[in-house]
């Protein structure tokens, strides 16, 4: 036992034919904050939804607080564990998603307490009031009842981090959260990030918004071609990139 | 004056009228209510069975759903015999209109669910849900809503179906009515009266519906 947070061992993960993860080597600490940048179809995104088997891979491990990640291996057979297993994992871990995907049937409020009383097995009450608790963290207590149709994109994306958050998980997977904001919106949740990896939170976050990432990560991690490119801490990734490629990168996206 | 002798006439046929109305709303709820629960496994056959199952299943909807249903009806009552299922005209017709039934609510029920994003059961996923807890509170809610108008346009087609049972003698409103009309040859007038009673039936459906749909439409 390591002690880290998360342990990812040469991650393999192919669609088909085609290799996305060519081998992903990582490792994160409590309280890590770290966001994986690259160009689209570097497998940033990817190797995120491995973290919690929303996708299959095909080698290497996965551990989060030295618990393995989806596999086992006995007898030299490695093989999927449990549906009932895979989903106690998953709740490990909290995501976000680029396009929020709130429940579209259910008040903010119930969005955040389906995990809580169904997972959690907390009492409604219990549920709601630790569901008012995040909604008011993320600045949205008087629209606890409002459907996911009545907010804004911001305000949804926020509901959405209340309901991963509320969950209590290990470590947070932010996958490209504010990408379907429009502009004026983004900084409403990128504000409740910051706040949370001020709390020490553990995060990874893949995102576009460099000027973010340089400010509330403590490492970055350059994805190419299904590899590290490169990693390191954020002033030494930005003002003195190591490998062409990430210059390249770097010259091209917005750092606003 | 016509028009007394026609409420005279009626009021003299109430007994087989209103029995033939109840046979026709019985074998309506009967064959939707079972045309529904098996849909219902038809739909989720075809969305998440395994491979062979879901060929099996497409094999069936598909084949159903390009018979005619009088052909179904008189398949029901005249071969099944055949083959040693004796049934009486009403539970044939029953049976017949069920299986036609379920075809359509299985496809309603295939398309509702497919239409529901990826993202929904990823984010149910990712909070830890299992697969029928995503069902049940992610999903099925969601496919409901969905499912609800074309249910009740199916729901109607039943009980217009249901007249086809005529055919195999099933003393329904039709069959009913036209017993009538033919020992007082009042067809124009009874004819009219056993539309308006379809009408008044399946209004009375798709008025349900509008009225569930509202209750449970998603604030946006």
């Amino acid at each position: 036992m390591t002690g880290n947070l998360l342990e990812i061992r040469d991650l393999h993960k192919r669609y088909g034919d085609v290799e996305v993860l060519k081998g992903v080597d990582c490792t994160m600490a409590q309280g890590d904050v770290i966001s994986i940048i690259g160009s689209s179809g570097s497998g940033k995104t990817t190797m995120l939804r491995c973290i919690n088997m929303l996708e299959e891979f095909q080698g290497g491990s996965i551990r989060i607080d030295g618990e393995e990640i989806g596999y086992e291996t006995t007898g030299g057979t490695r093989r999927r564990k449990k549906e009932k297993e895979i989903a106690r994992q998953r709740a490990m871990t909290g995501m976000a998603f680029q396009q929020f995907n709130l429940f579209p049937h259910m008040s903010a409020a119930e969005n955040v307490m389906l995990g809580l009383v169904k997972v959690k097995g907390m009492r409604r009450d219990e549920a709601r009031s630790v569901a008012e608790k995040w909604l008011d963290r993320v600045g949205l207590a008087e629209r606890r009842d409002r459907f996911p149709g009545q907010l804004s994109g911001g305000q949804q994306q926020r509901v959405a981090i209340a309901r991963a958050i509320a969950m209590n998980p290990k470590l947070m997977l932010f996958d490209e959260v504010t990408s379907a904001l429009d502009p004026e919106l983004v900084n409403e949740v990128l504000q409740v990030i910051k706040d949370l990896a001020r709390d020490g939170m553990s995060m990874l976050l893949v995102t576009h918004e460099m000027r973010f990432a340089y400010e509330v990560s403590s490492r970055v991690i350059f994805m190419n071609q299904g590899r590290i490119g490169e990693e390191g801490n954020p002033r030494e990734m930005f003002l003195k990139p190591q490998t062409e490629r990430l210059a390249e990168f770097l010259k091209t996206s917005t750092f606003n | 004056m016509e028009l007394v002798t026609f409420f005279e006439t009626l009021w003299l046929a109430r007994i087989p009228i209103l029995k033939g109305i109840g046979v026709t709303v019985s074998i309506s709820v009967l064959a939707i209510l079972v045309g529904t629960v098996l849909g219902i496994g038809v739909g989720l056959a075809l969305t998440y069975g395994a491979r062979p199952l879901r060929w099996l299943v497409r094999g069936y909807t598909d084949f159903i759903r390009g018979t005619p249903v009088l052909v179904l009806v008189l398949a029901s009552y005249y071969v099944l015999g055949t083959v040693g299922i004796d049934l009486g005209p009403f539970q044939a017709g029953v049976l017949a209109l069920a299986v036609f039934c379920s075809s359509h609510v299985g496809e309603i029920v295939r398309g509702a669910l497919q239409s529901i994003p990826k993202g929904q059961t990823e984010a149910a996923k990712a909070i830890g849900l299992t697969f029928p807890q995503t069902f049940a509170y992610v999903l099925g809610p969601q496919a409901l809503r969905q499912v609800l108008p074309a249910w009740v346009n199916t729901a109607a087609e039943m009980v217009k179906a249901s007249t086809l049972l005529s055919i195999i003698g099933v003393a329904e409103l039709l069959l009913r009515t036209q017993e009538l009309i033919s020992r007082t040859f009042m067809s124009l007038e009874f004819y009219f009266f056993a539309g308006f009673l379809y009408f008044a039936v399946n209004y009375g459906i798709e008025r349900f519906g509008r009225y569930v749909e509202r209750k449970t439409s998603i604030p946006s």
